[in-house]
């Protein structure tokens, strides 16, 4: 291993290199507003001063407990009812063809229900609060993981089944040691893009039905013509959303090692 | 009991241990009905080395994957120690042409190895004294902690052979399995085979295209036909146990035995084509 210390050294600067250039263009930006709204008397656009010092006011760290942490954790929980139920589903649809066909037209109409049309009725059912939300960040984020996951699952060589079969492979060995980590690209794409999709869709329904939350919070201040507090909520949802796919990020490079080592030239 | 030939070189009063009885396999419905098997018969006796060669297009991994249980015959059955094949049974197992798809790519290759046993009711340390051992046997102690994609094609199909070593079977079933390596790996592979088959006084069933490789491996040669397969015919090569790349290929017995095939099987083409 004598050639990894250099090779760590050139990889490190390239990461710093990266980082650097990704943060320029913020940066610019964020001077560039500071200095263009500095004076600016505008009720709808406030000096980003005045955004700013909103922002530590209402959520570094007052509001922070009781409103961004309902929201990170109704997003928390919805995602992994997602994952679990999506990742079930598709599998059992992708080991039966059959009934993946079957239940093709049903799937593909319930999903392309806009979720927005399925809030009012979600709200009637299960009234203001948590269980609304986690029950529609559930709802719509398990589609693209079930949809990923089946594809996955459809995509397994025959190879690998001959070989499972052939060699009585049991269930539950069959199922996390093969079936899962050979759709596993395919259940994380599926997971990246209902990230995404639970993030806007937490905020939604805190708009439309809550008592607490990030959304809850930005609503009051539009109500009250807080503009700099609607502004200072978009800012935090902004971070949070960043924040949310660097941490993916990572977890999908932990966990996708193999698959992504395996396509470099060894 | 049908009285098919005692095979070459076995005492007949030994019953064979794969026993394959008027294979029939028919695909599509009526419409688009294809017989693939007409009625294949076939006998392995215990520690033989069988190569079964024909000419491409017929239905060599149709019918291994019948007597390995993987696909229900139509007609006829294969009969292993005495029971009837109908679901993969653990005397056997398969090692499939292409490595590259057979290895799990996110498992070390002891890993790999080792993944049959879990079905089985054996400790952790057997699972991994056994898992050793087979890939010591295919020479790969140095390689267990790394990845398939690491090796090269012609170490995979090792570990491919290590993981059906570790299994223990009773008999090995392999599907062309070195019809996508370089001839130098090949040859190689060739006698690994036939080391390890000494060494585990293993019963083997190989199915290959390759002439040389047929006879130079087997104990005896059973040609198939053209579409729809039968078995055309059954020779006993009798060129001894212990064999070698150069020599054993250059005797005028060997060069006979491999006329012989050949001929079988060109005449077969033929008649296929001209029947078209």
């Amino acid at each position: 291993m004598g050639t990894q210390p250099p090779l760590m050294r050139t990889r490190l600067t390239r990461h710093a290199r990266n980082l650097a250039l990704e943060l320029v263009l913020p940066l610019v930006l964020l001077v560039l507003w500071w200095f263009l709204s500095a004076r600016s008397t505008s009720p709808y656009f406030p000096p980003l001063a005045t955004i700013l010092s909103q922002f530590q006011q209402t959520w570094l760290f007052a509001h922070f407990l009781s409103d961004a942490v309902p929201t990170l954790q109704h997003l928390a929980v919805g995602f992994c009812v997602a994952v679990v139920v999506g990742v079930a589903a598709g599998i059992v649809l992708g080991s039966l063809p059959l009934l993946a066909e079957a239940a093709a037209p049903v799937l593909e109409f319930v999903r392309s229900v806009p979720i927005a049309a399925l809030l009012p009725a979600g709200l009637l059912l299960l009234g203001i609060g948590p269980a609304f939300q986690i029950a529609v960040i559930a709802f719509s984020a398990t589609w693209p993981i079930l949809l990923n996951t089946l594809d996955g699952v459809r995509g397994i060589d025959s190879t690998v089944l001959d070989f499972a079969r052939s060699y009585r492979v049991p269930m539950l060995v069959r199922l996390f040691r093969i079936t899962i980590p050979a759709a596993g690209p395919n259940i994380i794409a599926g997971m990246r893009v209902a990230v995404s999709l639970a993030v806007s869709v937490v905020i939604f329904s805190e708009l439309i039905g809550a008592t607490d939350g990030i959304g809850y919070q930005i609503l009051q201040a539009q109500f009250s013509f807080a503009v700099a507090d609607v502004w200072a909520g978009i800012i935090l949802l902004g971070i949070l959303g960043y924040l949310i796919n660097i941490v993916f990020r990572g977890f999908e490079l932990l966990a996708l090692r193999q698959h992504r080592s395996m396509r470099k030239p060894s | 009991m049908p009285s098919t030939p005692a095979a070459p070189g076995v005492p007949p009063e030994q019953p064979p241990l794969i026993s394959v009885r008027g294979l029939v396999k028919r695909y599509g419905t009526k419409d688009t009905d294809r017989l693939v098997l007409d009625g294949v018969d076939l006998d392995v006796h215990k520690g033989q080395l069988v190569c079964i060669v024909g000419p491409s297009g017929a239905g060599k991994t149709t019918l291994l994957r019948c007597m390995s249980g993987l696909l229900a015959p139509t007609a006829g059955e294969t009969v292993l120690e005495g029971v009837t094949v109908t679901a993969p049974p653990p005397a056997l197992a398969l090692v499939f042409q292409d490595y590259s798809r057979s290895l799990m790519p996110w498992m070390s290759v002891r890993k790999n190895v080792e993944l049959p046993l879990l079905g089985k009711q054996i400790s952790k340390n057997e699972r991994r004294r056994r898992a050793d051992e087979a890939l010591a046997a295919v020479g790969l102690t140095g390689s267990r902690g790394q990845y398939p994609w690491q090796l090269s094609g012609g170490m995979q199909q090792r570990v491919a052979i290590a993981r059906a070593l570790a299994y223990r079977p009773h008999a090995l079933i392999m599907d062309e399995p070195f019809a996508s390596v370089d001839a130098q790996t090949r040859a190689d592979l060739e006698d690994l085979t036939l080391q390890v088959r000494e060494m585990y006084e293993m019963t083997v069933i190989l199915v290959t295209h390759d002439i040389d490789e047929a006879v130079y491996l087997g104990d005896e040669v059973v040609v198939l036909s053209g579409s729809p397969t039968r078995v055309r015919e059954r020779i006993t090569i009798d060129l001894g146990r212990s064999r070698d790349q150069l020599t054993t290929k250059s005797t005028p017995e060997f060069v006979a035995l491999r006329g012989q095939v050949l001929q079988l099987i060109r005449r077969d083409r033929y008649a296929t084509r001209t029947a078209d």
